[in-house]
Order: structure tokens, then sequence, then C-alpha cells
């Protein structure tokens, strides 16, 4: 066993035990908080398949953009989490039942795997082709075969980005805000009156 | 030898932990999208483990697209959650009724 298998089989226990607790945890902070660790673990066995550039990406974007956002919502909302957990004991059954045929059924799936002709899966795993980099070997394949794909993701960030302001915006009552139009339409000769202001005198 | 079998372990393992979370959390409307998220991190983890043994890249590519997409919907998901505890109060999902005919 070298230590790369090590590493390995510590990263996957770290995973599933932080996945675990992310769904039993009373409280949304900690689970925000055990899902990190889920990411970053992940994130670890990738840069141990040797996908680094996607291992990076998942802690920028998920650890460094979903978590957070995960946090804010979690903290800025004055819920009441002891109430909504309080009858999670209730549907432990359920949920257990659930999982353990969804787990019969990927072992069977499992069991009955099999590679198609003149397809070889590797002894050591190899993210990367021979003489080039992860990330500059994703990019010749990226930008050019999956160029349209990759600006239609661009599209589906830009969407959500238009959504999540729509829905979140609102206009409160009694606020002052700027208005651009009537600040450049103002007229100063509407607005300003000059006074011949006498010495010893006031107006 | 760590093989891809066992990258496929924890993938199966995540993914079910997921499911789980969804029907464990029933009321938490936040638990659930963060078991979504996971069960989405278990998709990118078999993607990328294919990609590594079978020699293709084209697996990490799919893994970006998953993750534009899961990162969408995490932030839609969220937007909508804020907009419906302003306007009633709660985040029960079992309270989501209003479109009832």
């Amino acid at each position: 066993m070298t230590i790369a298998d090590i590493a390995f089989f510590a990263f996957a226990f770290t995973v599933v035990a932080a996945a675990l607790f992310v769904v039993v945890s009373r409280n949304p902070v900690h689970s925000v908080l055990w899902l990190i660790l889920a990411f970053l673990s992940s994130a670890s066995m990738f840069v141990l398949l040797g996908a680094e550039f996607v291992a990076m990406l998942l802690v920028i974007v998920y650890v460094g953009a979903v978590a957070v956002l995960f946090l804010f919502v979690v903290m800025m909302l004055d819920v009441d989490f002891a109430a909504l957990s309080a009858e999670m004991a209730k549907y432990v059954p359920l949920a257990a039942l659930i999982g353990v045929i969804l787990l019969m059924q990927l072992a069977l799936v499992f069991g009955a795997w099999a590679t198609a002709d003149g397809v070889a899966v590797l002894d050591s795993p190899q993210a990367t082709p021979e003489g080039t980099h992860n990330t500059a070997a994703l990019g010749m394949v990226l930008y050019d075969q999956y160029f349209l794909l990759f600006q239609l993701a661009g599209l589906i960030l830009l969407v959500a980005m238009i959504g999540a302001i729509v829905l979140t915006l609102r206009h409160r009552e009694g606020i002052k805000r700027q208005d651009v139009l009537a600040q450049m339409y103002r007229d100063p000769a509407k607005s300003m009156e000059l006074k011949d202001v006498k010495p010893g005198q006031g107006l | 030898m760590v093989g891809l079998e066992h990258y496929l372990g924890v993938a199966a393992a995540l993914f079910v932990i997921g499911v789980f979370g969804i029907f464990l959390n029933r009321k938490n409307v936040i638990v659930i999208l963060m078991s979504i998220e996971l069960m989405l991190l278990s998709v990118n983890i078999n993607l990328v483990a294919f990609s590594a043994y079978l020699g293709d890249i084209k697996g990490q590519i799919f893994t970006l697209f998953v993750l534009t997409v899961a990162a969408a919907e995490a932030a839609i998901g969220l937007a909508i959650l804020v907009c419906f505890f302003r306007n009633r109060g709660t985040i029960a999902v079992e309270d989501v009724a209003s479109l009832k005919g």
C-alpha cells in the first residue's frame, strides 16, 4: 500500500463522513461547514487522480462561492431551525429504507458492470495525456471541440445571475434613490436664483 | 492498489447519502439544496474517475459543465428561498402550496 493509497482511503472516509454529518446535523451552519469539508476532501481526491484543474475549480467555485452563499443565506434568514429539525426522527425509517434500496440497486449494477470491447481500464489514473499539463490539455479540448457548450454554460450563468437579482431585488417605499435622468435634465435656471445682497442688510 | 471501483464506491455512497438527506430533511429546504449539491459532487467524482482511468479528458470537460449548472442551481434556489421567506416568514417546504388549485 503506497502513500497515495493511504491518502485515498483517508480522503474517501472524510468525504463520506462529512456528507453524513451534512444531512444529519441539526444546525444548518454546521451542515455548511461539513459540506465545505466534503468539497475539500473530494478536491484532494481529484488531485490524487491527477485532475488538478477540476480540483482547484472545486475549491474556488464550490468552497469559495457556493458554500459561502449557503452560509450567507443560513445566517441571514431568521429561521427557527430547531422546530424544522424537530421532526427529523419521524422521517428516519422512510429515508433509511429508500437509501438502502438505492444502495442495493447500485450494488447490483456494480456486480454486473463490464467494459465494452476495445476499452481498456488503466491500472493507474492518467488524467492528462503524456507530455502536456492538465490545464493546457483541458483548454485545448474545451475551446476547440466544446466551444458551443462553453458559451451556453456562460449563458446559463448569466441567466442565473439575472434571475437571482430579479428574485431578491425589492423596491422599498420611503427610500431616497438616485434618479439619473432627473439629474441630467435638471435646469439651472429653474432651480437656482441669484440674489443681490446689499451690504449691511440681510435678505 | 486503488482502482476505478474504489472511486465509484465512494461516489455511490455519496449519492445515496444525498438521497437519504433529501428524505430526512423534508422540511428544511436549505439542507435539501445541500443534499443536491452532494449528489452533484458524487456525479463529478464519477466523471473524473472514469476520465482518469480511461485516459480520456472529456470526462473532466463534462465536470466543468456540471459544476456550472450546480452553481447556477444553488444561486437560483437560494434566491427563491430568500424570496419565499420574505413573503411567508418560514422556509418549511411543506407549506409551499400556494399554487394548489
